[in-house]
């Protein structure tokens, strides 16, 4: 059985009244989501909120699921929209920052992050440190494709952008990943190679 | 774009699968015998394995599964909306609106005086409305009357909603 059979036989079990079935969507997607959420944050406790509120109103409008698509795509669109909603609200660039910012960010975080990356000699580690440094936008566009089994398709659909566009924005956070990687990690990245 | 990023874009293409047979067969014929190409590529397919084996996801707090139980046990899900939406009132708004912009077209083209050359201006012979005839007190206080009935109704229903909101929050 796939991930999307099993979560269309959940869903129908929650819509007809077995509430506590949606306990296994909670569980299969909370990671995704809080990460989502986390990228658009940049603090683990707005992020829980945001994920909170994301499951929430996942839940209320279950009955609009149309399986068109996949519940992940679904879910995930309600991820982003929700915390677009919630950096306009907030009015701070917590996350969604400029060139100067990130700049700046850099300046202070890298030196930590490069001990940390260093110390635990975990590509994990260094790849976290980098996702850290891109603008959410950027961050969560190649988490959805790389970790969220997206299409461009997929995330044009969450993004609410067409797929080429999908395709453009994909193309520049990889680009600007691996500008990241090459000016703050570049001694990581050659003892990758090695 | 320089001819590196160009380079990248068309790797990366390749990589995603985006490309066509030709171009795939072309690219794969540089990747063997160019050795800018190779370079770049062994760039990219590095950064591509890391990207697909080592983000991680974050892990929210033990009691967020319970804490979204316990959040839900109190609401309902709402209907779906196919099922309060009456799509032949949708589709009689519709029909209504492209009647009358179908209506005024037709009006507007059998008022054109085709045969007109030279100066076209002076061939119009627009009618004269007397809007005083038609905008009379009584046309604009039943106007405003049934805006006000309107106004209401939406009043209530959004101020009936609200109450059903905290009373389920409260139960």
């Amino acid at each position: 059985m796939n991930a999307e059979t099993g979560d269309n036989e959940v869903i129908n079990r929650v819509l007809q009244g077995d509430q506590q079935a949606f306990a296994v969507l909670v569980k299969a997607y909370r990671h995704f989501v809080f990460t989502i959420a986390l990228r658009y944050t940049g603090n683990r406790e707005d992020a829980e909120e945001l994920a909170q509120d994301v499951f929430v109103k996942a839940y209320r409008s279950l009955a609009d699921f149309r399986h068109d698509s996949k519940f992940s795509t679904w879910l995930y669109t309600i991820t982003v929209n929700t915390s677009s909603s919630f950096l306009r609200k907030k009015k701070t660039e917590i996350h969604s920052i400029t060139n100067e910012r990130i700049f700046e960010l850099a300046n202070t975080a890298i030196p930590v992050m490069n001990r940390i990356a260093m110390e635990q000699k975990s590509k994990a580690a260094l790849m976290n440190s980098v996702i850290r440094l891109l603008n959410a936008d950027d961050a969560t566009i190649i988490t959805l494709f790389y970790e969220g089994d997206q299409s461009l398709e997929e995330i044009g659909q969450i993004m609410g952008i067409t797929s080429n566009t999908a395709k453009v924005k994909l193309h520049r956070a990889r680009q600007r990943l691996k500008e990241k990687l090459s000016t703050h990690f570049s001694n990581e990245l050659k003892e990758m190679r090695q | 774009m320089n001819e590196d990023q160009n380079i990248e874009t068309q790797i990366w293409n390749y990589m995603d699968g985006t490309i066509s047979v030709e171009e795939k067969a072309l690219i794969e014929g540089l990747l063997l015998n160019n050795a800018k190409w190779q370079k770049v590529y062994s760039e990219i397919l590095q950064l591509q394995i890391l990207m697909k084996n080592d983000i991680e996801l974050d892990e929210p707090y033990m009691s967020f599964t319970k804490n979204i139980m316990e959040e839900i046990a109190a609401l309902q899900i709402t209907p779906a909306t196919k099922t309060y939406i009456n799509k032949r009132i949708i589709n009689g708004i519709a029909a209504f609106f492209m009647i009358l912009i179908g209506g005024l077209l037709i009006y507007g083209f059998t008022q054109v005086d085709w045969t007109a050359n030279g100066n076209v201006l002076s061939s119009f012979n627009l009618p004269k409305l007397d809007q005083t005839k038609y905008f009379t007190s009584q046309f604009m206080n039943t106007f405003l009357m049934i805006n006000v009935v309107l106004g209401l109704i939406l009043l209530d229903r959004f101020l009936a909603k609200n109450m059903n909101r905290q009373k389920q929050q409260h139960t």
